[in-house]
Parts: C-alpha cells; sequence; structure tokens
C-alpha cells in the first residue's frame, strides 16, 4: 500500500512540474519561429501516437485484437461527423461484442 | 477555434465544448476505478485522480503495479507518458501573460484535449477557452472514478465491456479535430510509425514522446 502512495504523490508533484516548467520559465515571451513550426505540429503527432499505442499495444508487444473493430468504429462515426459521446461510447460496445462473438 | 470576447465568455464557451469530452473521461475514468479498486482499494484511486488528472499517466502506472512492477517503475512510466507536457507547457508559455501564479494557475489546467481545443492554429493559444474545456472534463474524471470505484465489485471485466477501447476511441476523436492539412496529416503519420516501431523496443510511454520526432521532421520541410 506504501508503493501505492509513493506513486500517487510522486506523480502528482511530476505532473504538475512538467506542466509548469514551460510556462514559468518563459512565461509571455514567444517561441523562436522555427520552434512554432514544430509546436503547431505536435499535437497531431502526439495524439496518432497514443492512438496506435492504445489501439494495438500490449505492454511491450504489438497485437491486433477487438479493440481495432471498436476503432473502425470510431473512424466511420468521426466521419460520419457523430458526437464524440456516440464515437467513444460506440467503439466501447462494437469492442465487447467482438470479444462476445470472437 | 477562435472565440472573441471577454474571459468570462470565452472560458463559458470553452466549458460548452467541454462537455462532450467532459462524458467520455467520465467514462474513461469509470473505467480506470474499476480497474485500479481491486489493487489500490477505494480511497486511493480517488485521491490520485484529483491530485494527478491525468488519464495516460494513471493507466499507464497502474498497469506496471497491476504487473507487479514496483513503485520506482511506475512512476518512471507514468512520468514519461507525461512527459508530452513539457513540450505542450512550452508551446503554451508565450500565450499565458501576467505574474508567474497566474501563468501556474492556467498552466495546471492544461490536458490533451483542452491544449488540442485551445490552440488557435498559429502557434498560439486562448487561455481562458482552455480553461473552460478543462472544467468539465475534471469533473467527469472524478466523479468517474468515483463511481468506478463504486461498482467495480459488482461489475465483472472491464475488457469485457470494452472498455479498454474508451481511450483509442478517445485520442482518434481528438485527432480527427486536429488534422487539417497536408504537413499535419504527415506528423500523425510519422507519429503513427514512430510509436508502432519502438513500442516492441522502449519502456512504455518513450514511444508517445518520441513521435515529437515527426513533428520536428515535418516542420523541416518547406511548404
Amino acid at each position: 500500500m506504501t508503493a501505492i502512495w509513493v506513486t500517487i504523490a510522486a506523480l502528482a508533484l511530476a505532473t504538475a512540474g512538467l506542466k509548469l516548467a514551460g510556462p514559468l520559465a518563459l512565461g509571455g515571451r514567444p517561441l523562436p519561429l522555427r520552434a512554432l513550426g514544430i509546436v503547431e505540429l505536435l499535437a497531431s503527432a502526439l495524439l496518432a501516437a497514443l492512438v496506435v499505442v492504445e489501439t494495438f499495444g500490449n505492454g511491450r508487444s504489438l497485437t491486433v485484437d477487438a479493440r481495432v473493430l471498436g476503432v473502425a468504429f470510431a473512424v466511420v462515426a468521426l466521419m460520419r461527423r457523430a458526437p464524440m459521446i456516440v464515437v467513444v461510447l460506440g467503439a466501447a460496445a462494437v469492442t465487447a461484442v467482438a470479444r462476445l462473438l470472437l | 477555434m477562435v472565440v472573441e470576447g471577454a474571459p468570462r465568455e470565452r472560458r463559458r464557451a470553452g466549458i460548452r465544448r467541454g462537455m462532450p469530452f467532459g462524458v467520455a473521461v467520465f467514462a474513461i475514468a469509470v473505467s480506470f476505478g474499476v480497474l485500479a479498486r481491486p489493487l489500490m482499494g477505494p480511497v486511493a484511486p480517488i485521491v490520485m485522480s484529483i491530485c494527478v488528472f491525468s488519464g495516460s499517466a494513471q493507466f499507464g502506472a497502474l498497469a506496471v503495479l497491476l504487473a507487479g512492477g514496483s513503485a520506482g517503475a511506475a512512476i518512471v512510466a507514468g512520468v514519461l507518458l507525461n512527459a508530452r507536457y513539457l513540450a505542450m507547457g512550452l508551446a503554451l508559455a508565450p500565450s499565458l501573460r501576467g505574474r508567474p501564479l497566474a501563468r501556474a494557475a492556467f498552466a495546471m489546467t492544461t490536458v490533451d484535449a483542452s491544449w488540442a481545443a485551445a490552440s488557435l492554429g498559429d502557434g498560439t493559444f486562448d487561455p481562458w477557452y482552455m480553461v473552460g474545456v478543462s472544467v468539465p472534463q475534471y469533473a467527469g474524471w472524478v466523479l468517474g472514478t468515483v463511481v468506478g470505484v463504486v461498482i467495480g465489485p459488482v461489475l465483472g471485466d472491464p475488457n469485457a465491456l470494452g472498455l479498454d477501447a474508451l481511450f483509442p476511441a478517445f485520442f482518434i476523436a481528438l485527432l480527427f479535430a486536429e488534422v487539417r492539412g497536408r504537413r499535419r496529416l504527415a506528423a500523425a503519420g510519422g507519429g503513427a510509425g514512430i510509436a508502432l516501431a519502438l513500442t516492441p523496443v522502449v519502456p512504455a510511454g518513450l514511444p508517445i514522446l518520441a513521435a515529437a520526432a515527426a513533428a520536428v521532421a515535418v516542420s523541416k520541410v518547406r511548404s
């Protein structure tokens, strides 16, 4: 149980530190133009990485399982401009049904 | 997303934008509470959601602890998964004005969806809008964890309910809103490729951080 509380305390402090470092070090001052060009693309790169890791990742290995069908549903729903909650809960439902049938 | 007007109106517009995120985050938090309860008991998962407020770090650390890893390993995994906040904070910094305490207060509300939604598309951010988008997500995250901890023992296997698919679905919805134009598409493709290639070789969290290299590479290509 101690390990759990140590983990919680450390992650709370570290997350705050990571969020605060940039704004406290250079708040209000503009980034160089080159850095802005990178920043503008950063969210796309990181979100795409999160998508593939959460879809195919299984610890340190890659697997194809029912999550893929859930994410495929999400893509189709997004292309049809479905609301966020339909996308997310539909993906879970499709994954659950696929696990039941496969 | 560009909203004109006073801070209060921009914050309110942000809250409206954040509502669907809040519902989605609630569902994800329920699954966190369900998964965490057997290992952490009923109180620790809620405290963690209140104090850490980060899905990727909390799930990452939980996965390590569930696999029998040490607190040290869980902390490293969580920190690596959140290392992107350093880059996001650096991006956000020029848009934050005022005294250090005020800048810190804005910066603390940074989460992926809010940060992406508050991006004005020219490299700057609307901090009041970002605070607004974060409000429903924080409420959803903490409430969802409470619900998960309470219903966990009667729910059974969360994976059987497909709850593990909530995360990629949430992130791909954010990605859809973010990717406009060929350069962002290229950055997304590169980031996905890097993360896939590195997942089998390096510890969890690093592949996501390394995906930032795709943004650097694409930014060097002349348009």
